[in-house]
């Protein structure tokens, strides 16, 4: 049973090249069109069954938050529509028009109010509320002497609470202290378990590989894929790469290490999945020669934590002399990684001057992507018995 | 905690979430929420008297005073008639209710851009919930003004109060109208604000308050004008039915007041009012649903 049903949906705005907010300006432009048409979403369709938790993947600008807006009903689509059954609740701010002067206890019925839960309703759940955002007898204090952690407290447990059959969810999991989300995490887990349908809007893959049975992504205003989590985040990476291949690559002044090219083996594709190889073209154009080349590599994760590092020597291998421009293949046969995007930084030095001839940091980068459920940054091979 | 054993109850049929609803949907949907707008007045209240220590007092405090500045300004002036000042309370303590519920609706949603922009919940509880706080000074006001007319022993008629609920309720239709109109029209271009404080001021003026509505309709038919065309300001029978029911009067030491009928005539003049409102509100939950669709991004 369809529990949201988004059919062919188009949003498009109007951005005024001078925004126009008076009257005088609207009279004097009548007729004139000072605004250019923006498409934030194109023939949307997307069918989510009851019970089911999807992730909608994509970049900032891509249109998912738009989408959900429109899941929501805060925005109406140009064209088509979307029909939800049920109860639906929206957490695109945790406690959006929460009033600072008030107590907690009266931004909770105020909060839920806005959700069209009764005053006897938020009676029935306000112990729950509270408990569940551990704020004791502050409740009763005005929520402007709230940390921040708590007001986000707060506001996840009003909306956790208001009983919804579809939960639509922004990003809001990012916030507050890992404790706190981590019991997001298992209220989310347990609404999972309880049959209501989630939409996630996320750019974190690790939330949709931890939560999601079914991932969209959206990119440039389209569906490219909806599919399984694992298959949607590699998608997604793709088109991240897709959309960064202009970045410019960190240059030094000596440009020996002419180039890196990774290649996945598999044609087209550009990722490998765990354990498979992966071969990188070092090109090397010397300026002068190097007699006793030596090449490093060093392979980091997207926070720049070090993952591996190695270099010819400590490889045992020897490079010849390099007198003239020629290209050095390095295969890694076996890469235990798990899952993520990992920048490369290559170091070339002449052991007979001792002299660094040329660094390149995060001069390429590689893409292992895992179908599986694990997480982290190397793949284990476990079994359970 | 919710209970895991009960699975959520789904509503059996697909309901699209936004789009144009005909009036009587929009009506359905705002009494789904009345909970919230009941809500909402209550907040606006408290906020404004948090950290005060008269609170609500302020409200009743505000026609003592205007009464006894009246009083005194009237006498020293040698001006207007016998208890001047209790006859411009008349019409001013509903005209307040008027112009302070128009004035704070019409920037309901734009100082609730934030909300508008995140919730889904009907938009037109916000200016709604304006004149509800307006109507609860109202009652406020109202009280502290019937305690003076209690100790002055002012000879109120009680032959016309019966009217006042029937004043009161055309004067809510009319408010929400005009602020479900006046609130989506500031959205989109912010001198609605502006202007409205021009215009609630002319149409002071043009409610006989500060006057009787005797003298201006006699200096009408001096102009060849038929007095009743007065009333087609819909403020003016609402506020005249105040002025002969707590006034008492339709005359005082020789001056006309207000017009020589009976409580059927004021029944009449406010019932074609609250018809010409309802009319107004319908115009109005149209035009509010048609802005209601480009609200939040706009905004």
């Amino acid at each position: 049973m369809l529990a949201v049903h988004v059919v062919d949906v188009s949003k498009s705005f109007r951005i005024a090249t001078d925004p126009v907010n008076s009257l005088k300006e609207r009279i004097l432009r009548l007729g004139r069109s000072g605004h250019v048409e923006f498409h934030a979403l194109r023939n949307v369709n997307i069918e989510i069954d009851q019970g089911q938790t999807v992730g909608i993947l994509g970049h900032n600008g891509s249109g998912k938050s738009t989408l959900l807006k429109c899941m929501a009903g805060i925005l109406t689509p140009t064209h088509g529509r979307v029909l939800v059954r049920g109860r639906l609740a929206s957490l695109l701010e945790l406690g959006a028009g929460f009033h600072p002067d008030l107590s907690g206890r009266e931004n909770v019925y105020i909060n839920a109010a806005f959700y069209g839960m009764g005053r006897k309703g938020i009676d029935r759940v306000f112990d729950d509320i509270v408990e569940f955002s551990e704020l004791g007898q502050f409740i009763d204090e005005p929520v402007k002497h709230y940390s921040s952690g708590m007001y986000v407290r707060l506001g996840f447990a009003v909306a956790v609470n208001l009983d919804p059959d579809v939960l639509l969810v922004d990003e809001v999991l990012a916030v507050g202290d890992e404790l706190f989300q981590a019991k997001c995490l298992s209220r989310i887990k347990q609404f999972q378990a309880e049959g209501r349908t989630i939409v996630f809007v996320t750019h974190d893959a690790a939330t949709v590989r931890q939560v999601c049975d079914r991932a969209v992504v959206i990119d440039h205003a389209e569906v490219v894929l909806d599919g399984a989590p694992g298959d949607a985040i590699r998608t997604f990476r793709e088109h991240l790469h897709g959309n960064l291949a202009e970045r410019p690559v960190l240059t030094s002044d000596r440009s020996v290490i002419a180039g890196v090219r990774v290649e996945y083996g598999h044609g087209e594709q550009r990722h490998i999945a765990p354990g498979e190889p992966l071969r990188m073209i070092v090109d090397i154009h010397p300026d002068q020669p190097i007699a006793e080349p030596v090449l490093g590599i060093e392979i980091n994760d997207r926070r720049g934590n070090l993952v591996f590092s190695v270099d010819t020597d400590g490889l045992g291998a020897s490079l010849a002399p390099i007198e003239a421009a020629r290209a050095v293949a390095v295969t890694i046969r076996r890469t235990w990684l798990l899952d993520g995007e990992f920048p490369v930084s290559l170091k070339l030095t002449d052991r007979a001057s001792g002299e660094v001839v040329d660094w390149r940091e995060a001069v390429t980068s590689f893409e292992v992507t895992s179908a599986g459920r694990a997480e982290g940054t190397v793949a284990l091979d476990v079994v359970v018995e | 905690m919710a209970d895991i054993a009960h699975p959520p109850a789904v509503a059996a049929e697909l309901r699209p979430m936004s789009g144009r609803r005909t009036a009587a949907a929009h009506l359905a949907e705002i009494v789904r929420y009345r909970e919230l707008l009941a809500m909402l007045v209550r907040k606006e209240l408290t906020v404004r008297y948090k950290n005060s220590a008269l609170g609500f007092l302020w409200s009743m405090l505000q026609p003592l005073f205007l009464l006894v500045v009246y009083t005194a300004v009237f006498a020293i002036l040698r001006a207007g008639f016998a208890r001047f000042a209790i006859w411009v309370l008349c019409g001013l303590l509903v005209w307040t209710l008027i112009s302070s519920s128009l004035v704070t609706a019409t920037v309901s949603i734009t100082s609730n851009a934030a909300l508008v922009g995140k919730v889904k919940f009907p938009r037109a509880v916000l200016p709604l919930a304006s004149v509800g706080g307006a109507l609860v000074h109202f009652f406020l006001q109202t009280a502290a003004f019937a305690v003076v007319l209690l100790v002055t022993r002012h000879p109120v008629d009680w032959e016309y109060m019966w009217l006042l609920p029937f004043a009161l309720l055309t004067a809510l239709i009319m408010c929400a109208a005009l602020a479900l109109l006046l609130a989506p029209c500031n959205v989109y271009a912010r001198d609605t604000m502006h202007l409205l404080e021009l215009i609630v001021l002319g149409w002071f003026w043009a409610t006989p308050i500060l006057y009787q509505y005797e003298r201006a309709a006699d200096w009408l038919q001096a102009q060849g004008i038929a007095g009743g065309f007065l009333l087609i300001n819909p403020a003016t029978p609402i506020v005249m039915t105040f002025q002969r029911a707590l006034y008492g009067a339709d005359e005082v030491g020789g001056v006309a007041l207000l017009p020589d009928h009976g409580p059927l005539w004021y029944l009449g003049i406010l019932s074609i009012t609250s018809v010409v409102c309802l009319g107004l509100m319908y115009v109005a939950l149209r035009v509010f649903d048609r802005a209601d669709v480009n609200l939040a991004e706009t905004l």
